[in-house]
């Protein structure tokens, strides 16, 4: 009995690491299909349309790789997780990518084994509360009961938050994102907390999003970005490099209205010709074909695009660009230089 | 004479490893252990050669980190600067508890449900039959989910209870059933000197055994008396007194209060707090372990013979003494083995807490504290380990309490 229960344990293990460590980019170029772990369902960031088609900021991200690692933005495999099984499944090789609005962590970074391969969102952690509660700052919220996603670093902020605030809370730990919806719009807890983008995204879904604020105080760092794993690098520079492509595509002016212009014939910017493969081997480099880097930018336009489409001003989640700005306009995005 | 087979000096064959029955069994079990050996050496190596390519070790010193997180139902104190090891006790205390709720509660809803299926009255022994089969046909995790929703949508939340004109209101001043839970009037001890409540409820827990001790051989000496007299004494104030004094004078020794729940902002404070998720989840396993546990209890008592029943019935005893003294003590021996699995069921079944957001042992040890620690393997192990233990703890106490009620053979 007990060495039955040992040999499944070291059985799931064994096989749940056989895949790990492999080269990736030649299993998914076998593949056909890229695996790419997303969320259970937030609109805007990751969520099947009426359609059954996944879309989101976060979706775009896959789609994008896809775009330049097979051609084609659509042969993505989505995997939805949970914040508690995200990364056994990408530990495990079960997904290629996470793209799952997750927080770049120092623990996550190093102890976790998993390499961030940028940040496309960078966010912070907010409460949401309903208007009639007539709460107007987090530190009023002495007793409340909590919804919070567990596995998340949420819940490890909040524990700091009320802790160094010295007042109490209850926790409601809920798996995913439509149960603490449910909870919360039950009222059986106070208030719901992940971060402002989420809360964002949640809100816009509900059936009357003006009788719920979304507290001032953001408690914590909270930059999102997608992730592979850690000790194969080749994999990580093609999804770091493919998500840079789309954020130079937006710094230099190129929209998936005009990049089959700006791409058929090299211009006078060597630096937008390297990225749009006119000049030089950077696909080479990767392993990839030469117009890579377009038919990353083709799936779902730049990063401002993207952006625009899925979560911006102009959709019911009405976030603006903030900190997500293009450096040049104030905000943190920077893609290093395509050379 | 000539006849003599078996001539000496042939000698050991290798065939005869297979094709002599004196050697075969033991050929195959060796066979068996080498491959069973050569499967666990391929696990551990592929485990150490897959954890090496992760850059990952195996390392349980995870369990003295400091935990970072928050656990509502605790039963020892614990905040978010408690250990990783400290947040699994405070799961594994909780699968504990719903596992000792679930089963006290699962029993009694099983005996009741099962002798009451053999009822004659045909509307009870119906209304049973539906119960049953309705709960063991249908998966647990939608009984579970279910409760749950019914009490975080159908119940009032706190803010109802608020104002001059609230729309909920509590039961009799103290209980107050809200969409987070049921709030219930909790004992304490105000006293100098009983401070700590654990020690308090041993020192009442003591007294309570000494009382029963002495209320049964308080019935013993009745019995004695009766068998020699033929009256029996009239003890029943005798045991009363023996029952509530002595608990009584000690909770007036130790300055016992009522601490009642009231609404304190957010939500109510004070009293003991059962929290949504514990009621969904116990009443959730013991509502289905309780329909397998009725089908047990009928299937013994229906394995009595009939005689005995007849020949009490004959002795002029009544049904209800006939179940008590006569059918059920034959029942039992076949009751326990099967209801030792439905206990082991039930508390392995509680893992389905993280549904309701339940923090059980699978929800901080084999939830959250592998997921912010990445320690896997470790995680899963020490989990197995504990669900083993626990289980293995369980059916060795059943088992001596099988041994008491099994039929002696003399």
């Amino acid at each position: 009995m007990k060495n039955t229960v040992l040999l499944g344990a070291l059985t799931v293990a064994g096989l749940a690491a056989g895949t790990a460590g492999a080269a990736t980019l030649d299993d998914v170029k076998a593949r056909g299909t890229l695996n790419c772990g997303v969320s259970t369902g937030l609109t805007g960031f990751s969520a099947p349309d009426a359609n059954g088609v996944w879309q989101g900021f976060d979706v775009a991200v896959c789609r994008a790789v896809a775009a330049a690692v097979l051609g084609d933005p659509m042969a993505v495999n989505f995997v939805p997780t949970t914040g508690q099984t995200r990364f056994t499944a990408l530990a495990s090789g079960e997904i290629d990518i996470l793209a799952r609005n997750t927080t770049w962590t120092f623990s996550r970074d190093v102890d976790l084994k998993f390499e961030f391969v940028g940040v496309n969102y960078y966010d912070g952690q907010g409460f949401m509360v309903p208007k009639a509660l007539g709460v107007s700052s987090a530190k009023e919220l002495d007793g409340a009961t909590v919804c919070i996603q567990t596995g998340t670093t949420t819940e490890l902020n909040l524990a700091d938050f009320f802790r160094v605030n010295n007042i109490n809370y209850e926790p409601v730990p809920i798996e995913t994102n439509a149960e603490a919806q449910q909870q919360y719009l039950a009222g059986a807890c106070d208030v719901y907390t992940t971060d402002a983008s989420g809360l964002a995204s949640t809100r816009a879904s509900f059936e009357a999003p003006t009788d719920h604020v979304i507290l001032p105080e953001i408690i914590s760092k909270e930059p999102l970005g997608p992730l592979v794993r850690h000790g194969d690098s080749e994999w990580g520079d093609v999804v770091r490099w493919s998500f840079n492509a789309l954020v130079a595509a937006e710094e230099y002016g190129v929209t998936s209205a005009n990049i089959e212009e700006l791409s058929a014939s090299a211009g006078d910017n060597p630096e937008l010709n390297r990225l749009l493969g006119a000049e030089g081997e950077l696909g080479a480099m990767l392993g990839l074909e030469p117009d890579w880097a377009k038919k990353a930018i083709m799936a779902n336009g730049n990063y401002g695009e993207i952006f625009e489409k899925t979560i911006g001003e102009k959709t019911p989640i009405g976030l603006s660009r903030g900190l997500n700005a293009q450096w040049t306009e104030g905000g943190l995005l920077y893609s290093p230089p395509f050379r | 004479m000539t006849t003599m087979t078996d001539p000496p000096g042939q000698g050991f064959r290798l065939s005869q490893l297979i094709y002599d029955t004196r050697y075969r069994s033991l050929t195959i079990q060796v066979v068996a252990m080498i491959l069973l050996m050569l499967l666990v050496s391929w696990l551990v190596a592929n485990t150490v050669t897959n954890l090496h390519a992760l850059g990952k070790d195996f390392d349980f010193g995870f369990l003295t980190q400091p935990s970072g997180y928050d656990i509502n139902q605790r039963l020892i104190a614990y905040d978010s600067q408690s250990t990783h090891g400290r947040a699994a006790v405070v799961g594994i205390l909780n699968t504990l508890l719903v596992a000792v709720l679930g089963c006290a509660l699962a029993t009694v809803l099983g005996v009741v449900a099962g002798v009451l299926r053999l009822s004659n009255n045909w509307l009870v022994s119906r209304l049973m039959a539906v119960y049953v089969e309705g709960f063991r046909n249908v998966p647990l995790l939608l009984w579970i989910v279910l409760i749950f929703a019914l009490m975080s949508e159908s119940t009032p939340a706190p803010s109802a209870f608020r104002g001059d004109t609230p729309s909920a209101s509590m039961l009799l001043d103290g209980v107050a059933v809200t969409n987070r839970g049921i709030y219930i009037p909790a004992i304490h001890f105000g006293a100098p000197f009983f401070d700590n409540g654990l020690y308090n409820w041993l020192i009442v827990l003591i007294a309570f055994a000494a009382s029963v001790f002495a209320v049964k051989r308080l019935s013993r000496w009745a019995a004695v008396k009766q068998e020699a007299t033929g009256d029996r004494p009239t003890t029943w104030y005798l045991t009363l007194g023996i029952l509530v004094l002595p608990v009584a004078i000690l909770f007036a020794l130790m300055g016992a209060f009522l601490d009642l729940p009231s609404l304190q902002g957010f939500n109510f404070q004070g009293g003991i707090h059962l929290r949504g998720s514990l009621i969904a989840l116990w009443l959730a396993l013991s509502l289905y372990t309780g329909a397998f546990i009725a089908e047990i209890v009928r299937g013994g008592i229906l394995a009595v013979s009939k005689g005995q029943s007849e020949a009490a019935f004959a002795l002029g005893l009544r049904p209800g003494t006939t179940m008590k003294l006569v059918v059920l003590p034959q029942a039992l021996r076949v009751i326990i083995p099967p209801l030792i699995s439905q206990f082991l069921n039930l508390t392995k079944n509680s893992s389905l807490a993280i549904a309701v957001g339940y923090m059980d042992a699978r929800s901080t040890l084999g939830g959250i504290t592998i997921n912010q620690t990445g320690r896997e393997l470790e995680g899963m192990l020490l989990l197995g380990l504990f669900y083993l233990v626990l289980s293995l703890v369980i059916s060795g106490a059943m088992n001596v309490y099988n041994t008491s009620v099994k039929l002696k053979e003399r």
